[in-house]
Protein backbone atom coordinates (compact mmCIF):
# COMPACT_ATOMS: atom_id res chain seq x y z
CA UNK A 1 0.00 0.00 0.00
CA UNK A 2 1.53 3.29 -1.09
CA UNK A 3 -0.44 5.22 1.54
CA UNK A 4 1.79 3.99 4.36
CA UNK A 5 5.05 4.78 2.54
CA UNK A 6 3.82 8.23 1.64
CA UNK A 7 2.64 8.86 5.20
CA UNK A 8 6.01 7.75 6.58
CA UNK A 9 7.83 10.09 4.19
CA UNK A 10 5.54 12.92 5.30
CA UNK A 11 6.33 12.20 8.91
CA UNK A 12 9.96 13.39 8.89
CA UNK A 13 9.36 17.07 7.99
CA UNK A 14 6.26 16.92 10.20
CA UNK A 15 8.45 15.90 13.14
CA UNK A 16 10.84 18.80 12.56
CA UNK A 17 7.96 21.26 12.21
CA UNK A 18 6.41 19.92 15.40
CA UNK A 19 9.65 20.30 17.28
CA UNK A 20 9.78 23.99 16.39
CA UNK A 21 6.09 24.34 17.37
CA UNK A 22 6.65 22.95 20.84
CA UNK A 23 9.97 24.73 21.41
CA UNK A 24 8.56 28.03 22.83
CA UNK A 25 6.60 26.38 25.62
CA UNK A 26 9.50 24.06 26.50
CA UNK A 27 11.94 26.99 26.59
CA UNK A 28 9.54 29.01 28.73
CA UNK A 29 9.10 26.28 31.31
CA UNK A 30 12.80 25.43 31.51
CA UNK A 31 14.02 29.03 31.62
CA UNK A 32 11.56 29.84 34.38
CA UNK A 33 12.56 26.73 36.27
CA UNK A 34 16.24 27.67 36.16
CA UNK A 35 16.22 31.50 36.24
CA UNK A 36 13.23 32.41 38.36
CA UNK A 37 12.57 29.42 40.61
CA UNK A 38 16.24 28.29 40.71
CA UNK A 39 15.20 24.75 41.46
CA UNK A 40 16.23 21.55 39.69
CA UNK A 41 13.49 19.78 37.80
CA UNK A 42 11.92 16.80 39.52
CA UNK A 43 11.99 13.55 37.50
CA UNK A 44 13.89 15.05 34.53
CA UNK A 45 14.10 11.69 32.74
CA UNK A 46 10.42 11.03 32.85
CA UNK A 47 9.70 14.57 31.68
CA UNK A 48 12.12 14.24 28.78
CA UNK A 49 10.39 11.04 27.66
CA UNK A 50 7.07 12.86 28.03
CA UNK A 51 8.28 15.63 25.75
CA UNK A 52 9.26 13.00 23.20
CA UNK A 53 5.70 11.70 23.35
CA UNK A 54 4.33 15.23 22.89
CA UNK A 55 6.39 15.83 19.75
CA UNK A 56 5.77 12.39 18.23
CA UNK A 57 2.05 12.52 19.05
CA UNK A 58 1.62 15.96 17.57
CA UNK A 59 3.41 14.92 14.36
CA UNK A 60 1.26 11.78 14.04
CA UNK A 61 -1.87 13.81 14.67
CA UNK A 62 -0.83 16.26 11.97
CA UNK A 63 -0.35 13.42 9.48
CA UNK A 64 -3.77 11.99 10.38
CA UNK A 65 -5.30 15.43 10.04
CA UNK A 66 -4.18 15.70 6.44
CA UNK A 67 -5.20 12.20 5.43
CA UNK A 68 -8.40 11.77 7.48
CA UNK A 69 -10.03 14.71 9.24
CA UNK A 70 -9.78 17.30 6.47
CA UNK A 71 -10.77 14.85 3.68
CA UNK A 72 -13.67 13.67 5.82
CA UNK A 73 -15.02 17.22 6.15
CA UNK A 74 -14.43 17.91 2.45
CA UNK A 75 -16.01 14.67 1.31
CA UNK A 76 -19.11 15.19 3.45
CA UNK A 77 -19.50 18.75 2.12
CA UNK A 78 -19.07 17.54 -1.46
CA UNK A 79 -21.69 14.81 -1.07
CA UNK A 80 -24.15 17.05 0.76
CA UNK A 81 -24.00 19.69 -1.97
CA UNK A 82 -23.86 17.36 -5.00
CA UNK A 83 -26.54 18.53 -7.46
CA UNK A 84 -27.91 15.01 -7.96
CA UNK A 85 -28.29 14.58 -4.18
CA UNK A 86 -30.12 17.92 -3.93
CA UNK A 87 -32.16 17.28 -7.06
CA UNK A 88 -30.85 20.41 -8.78
CA UNK A 89 -29.48 20.92 -12.28
CA UNK A 90 -25.69 21.37 -12.62
CA UNK A 91 -24.72 24.93 -11.60
CA UNK A 92 -28.21 25.79 -10.40
CA UNK A 93 -28.42 27.65 -7.09
CA UNK A 94 -31.14 26.18 -4.91
CA UNK A 95 -33.03 28.15 -2.29
CA UNK A 96 -31.55 27.82 1.24
CA UNK A 97 -34.30 25.31 2.04
CA UNK A 98 -32.89 22.91 -0.57
CA UNK A 99 -29.86 22.36 1.65
CA UNK A 100 -31.76 20.92 4.58
CA UNK A 101 -29.46 17.90 4.98
CA UNK A 102 -26.47 20.22 5.31
CA UNK A 103 -28.04 21.80 8.40
CA UNK A 104 -29.03 18.41 9.80
CA UNK A 105 -25.49 17.10 9.34
CA UNK A 106 -23.99 20.24 10.90
CA UNK A 107 -26.28 20.01 13.91
CA UNK A 108 -25.60 16.28 14.34
CA UNK A 109 -21.82 16.77 14.19
CA UNK A 110 -22.02 19.68 16.64
CA UNK A 111 -24.17 17.80 19.12
CA UNK A 112 -22.41 14.43 18.95
CA UNK A 113 -18.87 15.75 19.30
CA UNK A 114 -19.75 18.12 22.13
CA UNK A 115 -21.86 16.00 24.43
CA UNK A 116 -18.99 13.55 25.06
CA UNK A 117 -16.24 16.20 25.24
CA UNK A 118 -14.06 15.51 28.34
CA UNK A 119 -13.33 19.19 29.01
CA UNK A 120 -17.06 19.90 29.06
CA UNK A 121 -17.76 17.05 31.49
CA UNK A 122 -15.21 18.53 33.91
CA UNK A 123 -16.63 22.03 33.61
CA UNK A 124 -20.22 20.90 34.07
CA UNK A 125 -19.45 18.95 37.24
CA UNK A 126 -17.69 22.02 38.61
CA UNK A 127 -20.66 24.20 37.67
CA UNK A 128 -23.02 21.89 39.56
CA UNK A 129 -20.93 22.43 42.69
CA UNK A 130 -20.74 26.21 42.29
CA UNK A 131 -24.43 26.76 41.68
CA UNK A 132 -25.46 25.03 44.93
CA UNK A 133 -27.69 22.58 43.12
CA UNK A 134 -29.75 24.82 40.83
CA UNK A 135 -27.60 23.71 37.88
CA UNK A 136 -27.25 20.00 37.15
CA UNK A 137 -24.24 18.62 35.34
CA UNK A 138 -26.03 16.54 32.71
CA UNK A 139 -28.66 19.10 31.59
CA UNK A 140 -25.86 21.66 31.43
CA UNK A 141 -23.95 19.38 29.07
CA UNK A 142 -27.09 18.98 27.00
CA UNK A 143 -27.53 22.76 26.93
CA UNK A 144 -23.98 23.26 25.69
CA UNK A 145 -24.29 20.49 23.08
CA UNK A 146 -27.61 21.90 21.86
CA UNK A 147 -25.99 25.34 21.69
CA UNK A 148 -23.17 23.99 19.53
CA UNK A 149 -25.65 22.08 17.34
CA UNK A 150 -27.81 25.16 16.73
CA UNK A 151 -24.69 27.29 16.26
CA UNK A 152 -23.03 25.08 13.62
CA UNK A 153 -26.34 24.54 11.80
CA UNK A 154 -27.01 28.28 11.71
CA UNK A 155 -23.42 28.79 10.58
CA UNK A 156 -23.93 26.49 7.60
CA UNK A 157 -27.19 28.31 6.84
CA UNK A 158 -25.21 31.53 6.77
CA UNK A 159 -22.75 30.04 4.28
CA UNK A 160 -25.58 28.77 2.09
CA UNK A 161 -27.47 32.06 2.19
CA UNK A 162 -24.32 34.18 1.93
CA UNK A 163 -25.30 36.68 4.63
CA UNK A 164 -22.51 38.56 6.44
CA UNK A 165 -21.00 36.75 9.42
CA UNK A 166 -20.74 39.75 11.72
CA UNK A 167 -24.50 40.36 11.77
CA UNK A 168 -25.06 36.95 13.35
CA UNK A 169 -22.15 37.23 15.73
CA UNK A 170 -23.07 40.73 16.85
CA UNK A 171 -26.74 39.85 17.33
CA UNK A 172 -25.53 36.89 19.36
CA UNK A 173 -23.29 38.95 21.60
CA UNK A 174 -26.01 41.56 22.13
CA UNK A 175 -28.21 38.70 23.31
CA UNK A 176 -25.39 37.51 25.58
CA UNK A 177 -25.03 41.04 26.99
CA UNK A 178 -28.75 41.20 27.71
CA UNK A 179 -28.74 37.74 29.28
CA UNK A 180 -25.74 38.70 31.42
CA UNK A 181 -27.76 41.43 33.11
CA UNK A 182 -30.24 38.90 34.45
CA UNK A 183 -27.83 36.02 35.05
CA UNK A 184 -26.67 34.79 38.43
CA UNK A 185 -23.19 36.18 39.05
CA UNK A 186 -21.55 32.79 39.62
CA UNK A 187 -22.80 31.46 36.31
CA UNK A 188 -21.35 34.25 34.14
CA UNK A 189 -17.70 33.09 33.94
CA UNK A 190 -18.78 29.44 33.55
CA UNK A 191 -21.13 30.31 30.70
CA UNK A 192 -18.50 32.44 28.95
CA UNK A 193 -15.92 29.69 29.26
CA UNK A 194 -18.29 27.03 27.97
CA UNK A 195 -18.07 28.73 24.59
CA UNK A 196 -14.34 28.18 24.37
CA UNK A 197 -14.02 24.66 25.72
CA UNK A 198 -16.51 23.05 23.36
CA UNK A 199 -14.41 23.15 20.22
CA UNK A 200 -12.07 20.21 20.55
CA UNK A 201 -9.01 19.26 18.56
CA UNK A 202 -10.89 16.59 16.63
CA UNK A 203 -13.96 18.72 15.89
CA UNK A 204 -12.22 21.86 14.66
CA UNK A 205 -10.58 20.38 11.53
CA UNK A 206 -13.72 18.54 10.40
CA UNK A 207 -16.01 21.52 10.97
CA UNK A 208 -13.69 24.05 9.32
CA UNK A 209 -13.14 21.77 6.30
CA UNK A 210 -16.92 21.39 6.08
CA UNK A 211 -17.40 25.17 6.01
CA UNK A 212 -14.66 25.86 3.47
CA UNK A 213 -15.80 23.10 1.10
CA UNK A 214 -19.42 24.15 1.47
CA UNK A 215 -18.53 27.70 0.44
CA UNK A 216 -16.48 26.33 -2.47
CA UNK A 217 -19.27 24.01 -3.64
CA UNK A 218 -22.14 26.50 -3.59
CA UNK A 219 -22.14 28.78 -6.63
CA UNK A 220 -21.51 32.43 -5.80
CA UNK A 221 -19.80 31.84 -2.44
CA UNK A 222 -16.11 32.48 -1.79
CA UNK A 223 -14.28 30.08 0.55
CA UNK A 224 -12.25 32.95 1.98
CA UNK A 225 -15.14 35.30 2.76
CA UNK A 226 -17.91 32.77 3.47
CA UNK A 227 -16.06 29.57 4.38
CA UNK A 228 -14.81 30.55 7.82
CA UNK A 229 -16.95 31.35 10.81
CA UNK A 230 -18.39 27.96 11.83
CA UNK A 231 -16.04 27.74 14.82
CA UNK A 232 -17.15 31.23 15.86
CA UNK A 233 -20.77 30.07 15.84
CA UNK A 234 -19.83 26.97 17.81
CA UNK A 235 -18.16 29.18 20.44
CA UNK A 236 -20.96 31.74 20.69
CA UNK A 237 -24.16 29.72 20.93
CA UNK A 238 -23.22 27.62 23.97
CA UNK A 239 -22.87 30.89 25.94
CA UNK A 240 -26.45 31.77 25.04
CA UNK A 241 -27.81 28.30 25.76
CA UNK A 242 -25.98 27.99 29.10
CA UNK A 243 -27.14 31.41 30.31
CA UNK A 244 -30.66 30.52 29.18
CA UNK A 245 -30.50 27.19 30.97
CA UNK A 246 -29.14 28.75 34.17
CA UNK A 247 -31.83 31.40 34.10
CA UNK A 248 -34.59 28.88 33.46
CA UNK A 249 -33.30 26.57 36.19
CA UNK A 250 -33.22 29.39 38.74
CA UNK A 251 -36.67 30.54 37.68
CA UNK A 252 -38.12 27.06 37.94
CA UNK A 253 -36.58 26.61 41.36
CA UNK A 254 -38.10 29.86 42.55
CA UNK A 255 -41.54 28.80 41.45
CA UNK A 256 -41.15 25.34 42.96
CA UNK A 257 -41.92 23.64 39.74
CA UNK A 258 -38.50 22.09 39.59
CA UNK A 259 -38.59 18.36 39.03
CA UNK A 260 -35.22 16.74 39.19
CA UNK A 261 -34.14 15.53 35.76
CA UNK A 262 -32.60 12.17 35.54
CA UNK B 1 16.11 14.52 48.69
CA UNK B 2 18.38 16.55 46.40
CA UNK B 3 19.77 13.67 44.40
CA UNK B 4 21.03 14.94 41.06
CA UNK B 5 19.63 12.44 38.60
CA UNK B 6 20.61 12.28 35.00
CA UNK B 7 17.96 11.48 32.40
CA UNK B 8 19.79 8.29 31.53
CA UNK B 9 19.50 6.95 35.09
CA UNK B 10 15.79 7.43 35.41
CA UNK B 11 14.40 4.45 33.45
CA UNK B 12 16.69 2.02 35.28
CA UNK B 13 15.24 3.02 38.62
CA UNK B 14 11.72 2.34 37.44
CA UNK B 15 10.51 -1.15 38.29
CA UNK B 16 8.77 -3.53 35.91
CA UNK B 17 5.40 -2.94 37.55
CA UNK B 18 5.76 0.79 37.01
CA UNK B 19 6.28 0.35 33.30
CA UNK B 20 3.31 -2.02 33.21
CA UNK B 21 1.27 0.70 34.87
CA UNK B 22 2.48 3.21 32.31
CA UNK B 23 1.44 0.86 29.51
CA UNK B 24 -2.02 0.39 31.02
CA UNK B 25 -2.38 4.13 31.40
CA UNK B 26 -1.35 4.63 27.81
CA UNK B 27 -3.90 2.07 26.63
CA UNK B 28 -6.56 3.90 28.61
CA UNK B 29 -5.57 7.14 26.89
CA UNK B 30 -5.70 5.36 23.55
CA UNK B 31 -9.25 4.24 24.36
CA UNK B 32 -10.07 7.78 25.46
CA UNK B 33 -8.86 9.28 22.19
CA UNK B 34 -10.89 6.66 20.33
CA UNK B 35 -13.94 7.60 22.36
CA UNK B 36 -13.42 11.29 21.43
CA UNK B 37 -13.53 10.28 17.82
CA UNK B 38 -16.46 7.85 18.09
CA UNK B 39 -19.34 10.38 17.89
CA UNK B 40 -17.78 11.95 14.79
CA UNK B 41 -17.39 8.55 13.12
CA UNK B 42 -20.94 7.63 14.11
CA UNK B 43 -22.49 10.72 12.50
CA UNK B 44 -20.39 10.38 9.34
CA UNK B 45 -21.22 6.66 9.05
CA UNK B 46 -24.93 7.33 9.51
CA UNK B 47 -24.95 9.92 6.72
CA UNK B 48 -22.79 7.79 4.46
CA UNK B 49 -24.81 4.60 4.69
CA UNK B 50 -28.32 5.79 5.52
CA UNK B 51 -28.62 9.13 3.70
CA UNK B 52 -26.14 8.89 0.80
CA UNK B 53 -26.21 5.05 0.58
CA UNK B 54 -22.74 5.02 -0.91
CA UNK B 55 -19.34 3.76 0.24
CA UNK B 56 -17.09 6.49 1.63
CA UNK B 57 -14.61 7.76 -0.98
CA UNK B 58 -10.92 7.09 -0.10
CA UNK B 59 -12.03 4.82 2.71
CA UNK B 60 -8.61 3.19 3.25
CA UNK B 61 -6.55 6.36 3.52
CA UNK B 62 -9.14 7.94 5.81
CA UNK B 63 -9.11 4.87 8.03
CA UNK B 64 -5.31 4.95 8.20
CA UNK B 65 -5.45 8.67 8.97
CA UNK B 66 -7.96 8.11 11.77
CA UNK B 67 -5.60 5.54 13.32
CA UNK B 68 -2.87 8.21 13.15
CA UNK B 69 -5.18 10.75 14.78
CA UNK B 70 -6.12 8.43 17.65
CA UNK B 71 -2.55 7.24 18.19
CA UNK B 72 -1.17 10.77 17.88
CA UNK B 73 -3.68 12.26 20.32
CA UNK B 74 -3.09 9.47 22.83
CA UNK B 75 0.70 9.93 22.70
CA UNK B 76 0.36 13.70 22.79
CA UNK B 77 -1.89 13.72 25.86
CA UNK B 78 0.22 11.07 27.60
CA UNK B 79 3.27 13.24 26.97
CA UNK B 80 1.52 16.38 28.21
CA UNK B 81 0.44 14.67 31.41
CA UNK B 82 3.92 13.42 32.22
CA UNK B 83 5.89 16.51 31.19
CA UNK B 84 4.35 19.89 30.48
CA UNK B 85 1.33 19.76 32.81
CA UNK B 86 3.23 18.91 36.02
CA UNK B 87 5.93 21.48 35.21
CA UNK B 88 3.33 24.12 34.40
CA UNK B 89 1.28 23.45 37.51
CA UNK B 90 4.32 23.43 39.80
CA UNK B 91 5.40 26.68 38.26
CA UNK B 92 2.02 28.37 38.56
CA UNK B 93 1.90 27.37 42.23
CA UNK B 94 5.48 28.44 42.91
CA UNK B 95 4.99 31.81 41.21
CA UNK B 96 1.78 32.45 43.14
CA UNK B 97 3.58 31.61 46.37
CA UNK B 98 6.45 33.90 45.40
CA UNK B 99 3.91 36.70 44.89
CA UNK B 100 6.07 38.46 42.33
CA UNK B 101 3.57 40.17 40.04
CA UNK B 102 6.01 41.12 37.22
CA UNK B 103 7.33 37.55 36.89
CA UNK B 104 3.80 36.24 37.09
CA UNK B 105 2.77 38.45 34.18
CA UNK B 106 5.82 37.47 32.13
CA UNK B 107 5.02 33.83 32.82
CA UNK B 108 1.35 34.36 31.93
CA UNK B 109 2.30 35.85 28.59
CA UNK B 110 4.80 33.11 27.82
CA UNK B 111 2.31 30.43 28.80
CA UNK B 112 -0.38 31.82 26.52
CA UNK B 113 2.04 32.32 23.65
CA UNK B 114 3.85 29.01 23.98
CA UNK B 115 0.77 26.84 24.34
CA UNK B 116 -1.05 28.52 21.46
CA UNK B 117 1.79 28.26 18.94
CA UNK B 118 1.83 24.49 19.55
CA UNK B 119 -1.97 24.08 19.56
CA UNK B 120 -2.88 21.34 17.01
CA UNK B 121 -6.29 22.82 16.14
CA UNK B 122 -4.73 26.21 15.39
CA UNK B 123 -1.99 24.64 13.26
CA UNK B 124 -4.74 22.91 11.28
CA UNK B 125 -6.91 25.97 10.72
CA UNK B 126 -4.00 28.33 9.98
CA UNK B 127 -2.67 25.92 7.36
CA UNK B 128 -6.08 25.67 5.73
CA UNK B 129 -6.51 29.45 5.85
CA UNK B 130 -3.14 29.86 4.11
CA UNK B 131 -4.21 27.58 1.25
CA UNK B 132 -7.52 29.41 0.85
CA UNK B 133 -5.79 32.81 0.92
CA UNK B 134 -3.47 31.63 -1.86
CA UNK B 135 -6.39 30.35 -3.94
CA UNK B 136 -8.08 33.73 -3.55
CA UNK B 137 -4.92 35.51 -4.77
CA UNK B 138 -4.44 37.27 -1.47
CA UNK B 139 -0.91 35.91 -1.22
CA UNK B 140 1.38 34.13 -3.68
CA UNK B 141 0.42 30.53 -4.33
CA UNK B 142 3.81 29.06 -3.45
CA UNK B 143 4.29 26.66 -0.53
CA UNK B 144 6.83 29.04 1.03
CA UNK B 145 4.48 32.04 0.87
CA UNK B 146 1.60 29.97 2.23
CA UNK B 147 3.65 28.62 5.10
CA UNK B 148 5.01 32.07 5.88
CA UNK B 149 1.49 33.51 5.93
CA UNK B 150 0.03 30.79 8.14
CA UNK B 151 2.98 30.94 10.54
CA UNK B 152 2.50 34.71 10.80
CA UNK B 153 -1.18 34.18 11.50
CA UNK B 154 -0.34 31.69 14.24
CA UNK B 155 2.13 34.12 15.79
CA UNK B 156 -0.46 36.89 15.82
CA UNK B 157 -2.95 34.57 17.51
CA UNK B 158 -0.30 33.39 19.99
CA UNK B 159 0.62 36.97 20.96
CA UNK B 160 -3.06 37.72 21.44
CA UNK B 161 -3.60 34.70 23.69
CA UNK B 162 -0.49 35.67 25.66
CA UNK B 163 -1.91 39.17 26.17
CA UNK B 164 -5.28 37.77 27.16
CA UNK B 165 -3.73 35.56 29.85
CA UNK B 166 -1.87 38.62 31.18
CA UNK B 167 -5.17 40.48 31.39
CA UNK B 168 -6.82 37.42 32.94
CA UNK B 169 -4.14 37.30 35.65
CA UNK B 170 -4.53 41.05 36.28
CA UNK B 171 -8.26 40.51 36.50
CA UNK B 172 -7.89 37.84 39.16
CA UNK B 173 -5.39 39.94 41.14
CA UNK B 174 -7.55 43.07 41.00
CA UNK B 175 -10.93 41.34 41.05
CA UNK B 176 -12.34 43.01 37.92
CA UNK B 177 -15.65 41.52 36.81
CA UNK B 178 -15.32 39.43 33.67
CA UNK B 179 -18.45 40.54 31.84
CA UNK B 180 -17.41 44.20 31.49
CA UNK B 181 -14.19 43.13 29.78
CA UNK B 182 -15.90 40.59 27.54
CA UNK B 183 -18.86 42.75 26.49
CA UNK B 184 -16.56 45.76 26.01
CA UNK B 185 -14.23 43.58 23.98
CA UNK B 186 -17.01 42.51 21.66
CA UNK B 187 -17.96 46.17 21.15
CA UNK B 188 -14.37 46.69 19.98
CA UNK B 189 -14.76 43.69 17.66
CA UNK B 190 -17.94 45.21 16.22
CA UNK B 191 -16.24 48.51 15.46
CA UNK B 192 -13.11 46.87 14.03
CA UNK B 193 -15.17 44.57 11.77
CA UNK B 194 -16.40 47.63 9.88
CA UNK B 195 -12.81 48.58 8.97
CA UNK B 196 -11.37 45.14 8.22
CA UNK B 197 -11.23 43.60 4.73
CA UNK B 198 -14.04 40.99 4.56
CA UNK B 199 -11.55 38.19 3.79
CA UNK B 200 -10.19 38.47 7.30
CA UNK B 201 -13.44 38.63 9.24
CA UNK B 202 -14.27 34.91 9.09
CA UNK B 203 -10.72 33.81 9.91
CA UNK B 204 -10.54 36.31 12.78
CA UNK B 205 -13.81 35.16 14.34
CA UNK B 206 -12.78 31.52 14.06
CA UNK B 207 -9.37 32.23 15.58
CA UNK B 208 -11.15 32.85 18.89
CA UNK B 209 -12.58 29.36 19.10
CA UNK B 210 -9.65 27.31 17.88
CA UNK B 211 -7.08 28.63 20.32
CA UNK B 212 -8.62 27.04 23.34
CA UNK B 213 -8.27 23.30 23.17
CA UNK B 214 -5.85 20.54 24.09
CA UNK B 215 -2.78 22.26 25.54
CA UNK B 216 -4.02 25.73 26.41
CA UNK B 217 -7.11 24.93 28.47
CA UNK B 218 -5.54 22.67 31.13
CA UNK B 219 -2.44 24.82 31.67
CA UNK B 220 -4.35 28.10 31.73
CA UNK B 221 -7.03 26.64 33.99
CA UNK B 222 -4.29 25.45 36.37
CA UNK B 223 -2.87 28.97 36.48
CA UNK B 224 -6.31 30.53 37.09
CA UNK B 225 -7.30 28.10 39.82
CA UNK B 226 -3.86 28.28 41.46
CA UNK B 227 -3.94 32.08 41.51
CA UNK B 228 -7.46 32.48 42.80
CA UNK B 229 -6.81 29.91 45.51
CA UNK B 230 -3.65 31.73 46.58
CA UNK B 231 -5.12 35.25 46.72
CA UNK B 232 -7.37 36.07 49.64
CA UNK B 233 -10.89 37.11 48.73
CA UNK B 234 -10.89 35.24 45.41
CA UNK B 235 -12.72 32.01 44.88
CA UNK B 236 -11.28 29.42 42.52
CA UNK B 237 -14.70 28.63 41.10
CA UNK B 238 -15.83 32.13 40.14
CA UNK B 239 -12.46 33.80 39.52
CA UNK B 240 -10.67 30.72 38.20
CA UNK B 241 -13.13 30.56 35.33
CA UNK B 242 -13.20 33.30 32.74
CA UNK B 243 -9.63 32.98 31.50
CA UNK B 244 -10.77 30.89 28.51
CA UNK B 245 -13.35 33.53 27.60
CA UNK B 246 -10.60 36.15 27.35
CA UNK B 247 -8.41 33.76 25.39
CA UNK B 248 -11.28 33.39 22.91
CA UNK B 249 -11.89 37.14 22.63
CA UNK B 250 -8.40 38.57 22.13
CA UNK B 251 -7.46 36.55 19.03
CA UNK B 252 -10.49 38.05 17.24
CA UNK B 253 -9.33 41.59 17.98
CA UNK B 254 -5.69 40.88 17.09
CA UNK B 255 -6.44 39.07 13.82
CA UNK B 256 -8.86 41.83 12.78
CA UNK B 257 -6.07 44.31 13.54
CA UNK B 258 -3.63 42.19 11.54
CA UNK B 259 -6.09 42.25 8.64
CA UNK B 260 -6.36 46.02 8.86
CA UNK B 261 -2.61 46.65 8.68
CA UNK B 262 -1.65 43.96 6.14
Amino acid sequence: MTGIGQAAADLVPALLQTLSDVLPIILLLFVFQIVVLRRPLRHPGRKLIGLGYVVAGLALFGAGLESALFPLGRSMAAQLTAPEFLGLAEGEIGPPSAYLWVYVFAAAIGFATTVAEPALITVSIKAEQVSAGTIRAFPLRLAVALGVAVGVALGTYRIVSGTPLHWYIMAGYLLVAAQTIWAQRVMIPIAYDSGGVTTSTVTVPVVSALGISLAAAIPGRSPLVDGFGLIAFASLFPIISVLAYAWTAAWLLRYRRWTRPR
Amino acid sequence: MRIPSSPALQPVRRSASASGRALRRFLRLFAGAGRDLAPLIGVVAFFQFVIFRQPLPDFESILLGLVFVVLGLAMFIHGLETSLFPIGEDMANALTAKASVPWLLVFAFGLGFGTTVAEPALIAVAGEAGKIAAEADMIEATPVAIEHWSNRLRQVVAVSVGSSIVLGVMRIIRGWPIHFIVIGGYMVVLVMTAFTPPEFVGIAYDAGGVTTSTITVPLVAALGVGLSTGIRGRSPVTDGFGMIALASLFPIIFVLGYGMVS
